[in-house]
């Protein structure tokens, strides 16, 4: 595919595609600039006569479900990610594609894990055409070396949610990993050798795809409960020894970092919430399952305890240490996204306030309101910030691909947005002039906490009034760039990115906010 | 000059580390040769962005050391400047190359020089080959950081351990923290000296002293080197006692020099020396904590006390240095950053001890400008040692921001 792609420039001053996979984009207009119009996607109408009435929807294999579902060249094919790294049911579908002799497939995965690495051979014959959804590591390279046939197109999980919703992405069959099912297709992820919590981000296939074939290694006669997936959503269940490796499903244990740097930088944020007064009784907030971000936890957690405060929700992926706070009545509810460590897998599948969510709930910014908005505070990573707040959070400053964007786009709706970043990484300075690739726009991120120093966005005047007289060690952007760049011996060259589009990143309204360029 | 390489001796050598889980150092590799100029390759984990950068900086250290025909081979791991150019001199000098030449990076302004008697509560250990560690370790606020040169580095870096200390002297900024560098023991630890010196590290840590000679040695050097090259602000010397030899000698060695301005313990050592186990009570070493104390206090010097080597333990740190405080030392060594805030809060005098210094002090002036012989408080007079007592915990108080 050599064919030249037509650039536009959007309001983020972003050169980007004007067609991606053959459809017509729009180019990001501005935060809460785009306004969709016409109505919701909508699987074709079933009917009752065409399934079993005693429920049974068990076929032999995958292979021989998929055949029923009609699979054909060209179509397009889904898998969640909630068993992660240990995953065997993406591949095992894919390849069952393959032994079926269809080509040209788009495989649209709720994100890929490095274990994934066979659909490479995949797209190498053909079976695949190309991957809608995050690619890191072996498939993160060959996306950007040019080696996929069509684009790349990185979504948030509200931005799928939105995607399939809005039926810029149909799904012709959706194959669900389940950890726990009935032969009526009702499954759940919080039981079950392989269970992984929630399996939130599989409801919109289950809802929206044609067809949706069930896989599970734990069959229960009906009814599956709870029934996070509806069987009267589901055409086929197939029954398999193993959908996934569970050490790679779920950490053991989620091990907060040991690293001084890093714990500074949690300690500071967990005291900026203190400081600024966002702690305090009912509030919200969100952090991720990095070794920063659980440290950041457990300092909050010991901050509300010493000032009698209590939250009304926290919001997940689900650790040890969130599950630890609704057993201390630090918090009422859980509202968990995914779950990352057995003790959160323990609570989501006892503890009644833990509760399971969707994208569609929690995320996606097509619907009436979501409540990402109602979180008063959230902590999130980066690999890059310029100095206008703007963030990177999918590649390398190389370029590379290395991290899908998952929630982290839906997330900057917060009250207050934190990003928890170390101020250099071997050498190479988080804080630059201007990101590799725009995956979020500085005036939704308020602050960047490193072990440096805290830099509140000039935007945020609310925040820098809040937080004076503290202790904490504010600075502006700028300063702590500056700083750095003396620590390193100056601004680190910027590598020359190629001319030709790999990969889009989707902003959350469905608008393209950047370009992956092929690696020169 | 004409081709310096012409040197019999030289031969390749290497110095640094790399490897995957090697971060912010990098390998030097060199094999001098007696023409063909500079041949360079590099392989950086930063290549993309400071490949051009470490090249260049490379070429000017080869030039300052006067190296002219070399193939130089480099891994770095994203070292910073002023480890590259250490190793790549460490590696030029152990081929037998640059003798008495250096290649100095930038030297960043020198803080305050410290007063004798500042705040020494926590002093971070820093093993001297590690550059990892260096950059952020005034981040964590100890009082001072100890550039370790001693036992933290293997006997086959010594070298390349005192070329980068001296580098990070220059280089790096340790923020309000006293600059120590902990010197190997005499006579190894001279030639550390004469490296360091001239960069002007505010301390100087002296292990394993048994006499008073030892430290008059190491002072003698110091004052010299501290003139021949121009360095005209203090540097104070903490030696550690760490045999019975030592402990026995406190007085004399506390009393050998107006430079010394501390004492210190190591009970490792001190505790192999009875042939004693070192246990979390330490009633073993009681008797040599509190003659050393004894004798620093005698000597008008500052009494320091060992460091405490299980960093999982930091409730045992709280209460081994809360007793320690109460028997009369002012600081400890910490070997991690976590265990800074904990002995902070080991040494700092309690709210009540300070309140009611305060009020002693309060007293005390109040006496004075009513042109009072006797100082009361309340009901009960109070004695001018008391006074003494309580100006110095209200001064101290102070510096830790307790009052």
């Amino acid at each position: 595919m050599t064919e030249r792609i037509e650039l536009a420039q959007n309001a983020a001053g972003r050169s980007v595609p004007a067609m991606v996979n053959g459809r017509p984009q729009i180019p990001f207009l501005g935060v809460g600039q785009y306004q969709p119009r016409g109505r919701k996607a909508a699987p074709p109408i079933c009917s009752s006569r065409d399934y079993p009435e005693n429920g049974d929807k068990r076929v032999a294999n995958l292979e021989t479900a998929l055949r029923k579902c009609g699979l054909r060249n060209g179509m397009v094919i889904s898998n969640h990610h909630h068993l992660r790294d240990g995953d065997r049911v993406a591949l095992m579908a894919l390849e069952a594609a393959a032994r079926i002799g269809v080509k040209d497939l788009m495989w649209f995965p709720s994100a890929s894990f490095p274990s994934q690495k066979g659909a490479i051979e995949l797209m190498q014959s053909g079976v695949i055409h190309h991957i809608e959804g995050s690619m890191n590591g072996p498939l993160g390279d060959y996306c950007t070396q040019g080696k996929m046939r069509g684009m790349g197109v990185l979504r948030s999980h509200g931005g799928r949610w939105q995607a399939i919703q809005d039926g810029e992405v149909h799904i012709d069959i959706a194959v669900i990993a389940a950890p726990t099912a009935d032969a009526f297709g009702n499954a759940d992820g919080s039981h079950g050798k392989s269970a992984c919590g929630s399996l939130g981000f599989a409801l919109a296939d289950s809802t929206y795809a044609d067809r949706v074939i069930v896989v599970t290694d734990n069959l229960v006669p009906f009814p599956c409960i709870p029934w996070q997936i509806q069987g009267n959503n589901v055409d086929f269940v197939v029954e398999v020894d193993s959908i996934g490796d569970p050490a790679k499903i779920v950490s053991g244990t989620t091990q907060i970092t040991r690293s001084p740097d890093r714990l500074r930088i949690a300690e500071f944020v967990a005291r900026f919430l203190r400081d600024a007064g966002i702690m305090r009784n009912g509030f919200s907030f969100q952090a991720g399952a990095g070794g920063i971000a659980l440290a950041f936890v457990d300092y909050l957690r010991r901050m509300m305890k010493e000032d009698g405060v209590k939250a009304r929700f926290v919001r997940g992926g689900s650790t040890k240490f969130l599950v630890e706070l609704l057993q201390e009545g630090l918090t009422d509810y859980i509202l968990d996204g995914q779950t990352f460590d057995l003790d959160g897998v323990k609570s989501i599948g006892s503890d009644p306030r833990h509760v399971a969510t969707s994208p569609f709930t929690s995320y996606n910014y097509h619907g009436k309101g979501n409540f990402a908005s109602l979180v008063d505070a959230v902590v999130l990573g980066a690999t890059e910030v310029d100095v206008n707040f703007n963030a990177n959070v999918v590649t390398h400053s190389d370029g590379r691909l290395l991290h899908g964007i998952g929630g982290w786009q839906n997330c900057l709706a917060a009250g207050c947005t934190i990003l928890a970043v170390p101020s250099f990484r071997d050498r190479i300075p988080v804080i630059i002039d201007e990101v590799t690739t725009l995956t979020g726009p500085g005036e939704l991120i308020d602050v960047v906490a490193t072990e440096r120093g805290i830099a509140i966005n000039p935007r945020r005047q609310d925040l820098l009034d809040a937080v004076k007289g503290s202790s904490l060690p504010i600075r502006p952007i700028q300063d702590i760039k500056a700083e750095v760049e003396r620590i390193c011996g100056g601004k680190p060259a910027k590598p020359k990115l190629g001319d030709r589009p790999v990969a889009v990143v989707k902003w959350v309204d469905g608008t393209v906010l950047d370009t992956i360029w092929q690696l020169s | 000059m004409t081709s310096t390489n012409a040197h019999q001796s030289a031969h390749p050598a290497e110095a640094g580390h790399h490897g995957k889980d090697v971060r912010s150092d990098l390998h030097v590799a060199i094999e001098p040769r007696d023409s063909g100029g500079l041949e360079i390759t590099l392989e950086s984990r930063v290549g993309l962005y400071y490949g051009s950068s470490i090249l260049s900086q490379t070429r000017q250290v080869l030039e300052a050391l006067g190296v002219k025909h070399a193939r130089i081979s480099i891994h770095d791991e994203g070292a910073l400047p002023f480890v590259i150019s250490a190793r790549i001199e460490t590696a030029v000098k152990r081929a037998g190359l640059g003798k008495d030449q250096k290649a100095l990076p930038e030297k960043i302004a020198l803080p305050e020089p410290s007063a004798k008697d500042r705040l020494r509560r926590s002093r971070l250990y820093l093993p001297g080959s590690e550059p990892k560690y260096f950059i952020n370790a005034g981040l964590h606020g100890p009082d001072a950081i100890i550039l370790d040169l001693e036992d933290s580095v293997h006997h086959g870096e010594k070298d390349a351990a005192r070329i980068l200390v001296r580098n990070t002297l220059r280089a790096v900024d340790f923020g309000d923290c006293e600059r120590m560098v902990r010197i190997n023991q005499l006579p190894l630890g001279l030639e550390d000296l004469a490296e360091i010196i001239p960069e002007a590290p505010d301390l100087i840590l002296i292990p394993k002293v048994e006499t008073p000679e030892q430290v008059g040695e190491a002072d003698r050097l110091m004052r010299e080197l501290k003139v021949s090259n121009g360095v005209d602000r203090p540097i104070w010397l903490m030696p550690i006692l760490e045999s019975a030899a030592g402990i026995e000698n406190a007085f004399a060695i506390g009393t050998v020099s107006p430079n010394v301005c501390a004492l210190t313990i190591g009970l490792e050592d001190y505790t192999a020396d009875l042939g004693v186990a070192k246990t979390l009570e330490g009633d073993e070493s009681q008797y040599a904590r509190m003659r050393m104390i004894n004798a620093a206090k005698a000597a008008g010097i500052q009494a320091i006390d060992s460091v405490f080597s299980d960093v999982a333990d930091l409730a045992g740190l709280r209460q081994w240095g809360e007793n320690s405080r109460a028997l009369g030392f002012e600081g400890k060594g910490c070997i991690h950053p976590s265990q800074i805030p904990v002995v902070h809060e080991a040494f700092a005098p309690t709210q009540s001890e300070i309140e009611k210094a305060l009020k002693i002090v309060a007293a005390f002036e109040e006496a004075q400008q009513r042109g009072l012989g006797v100082v009361s408080l309340g009901s009960k007079m109070i004695d001018p040692p008391v006074v003494e007592r309580a100006r110095k915990l209200v001064a101290r108080a102070k510096a830790m921001g307790k009052a």
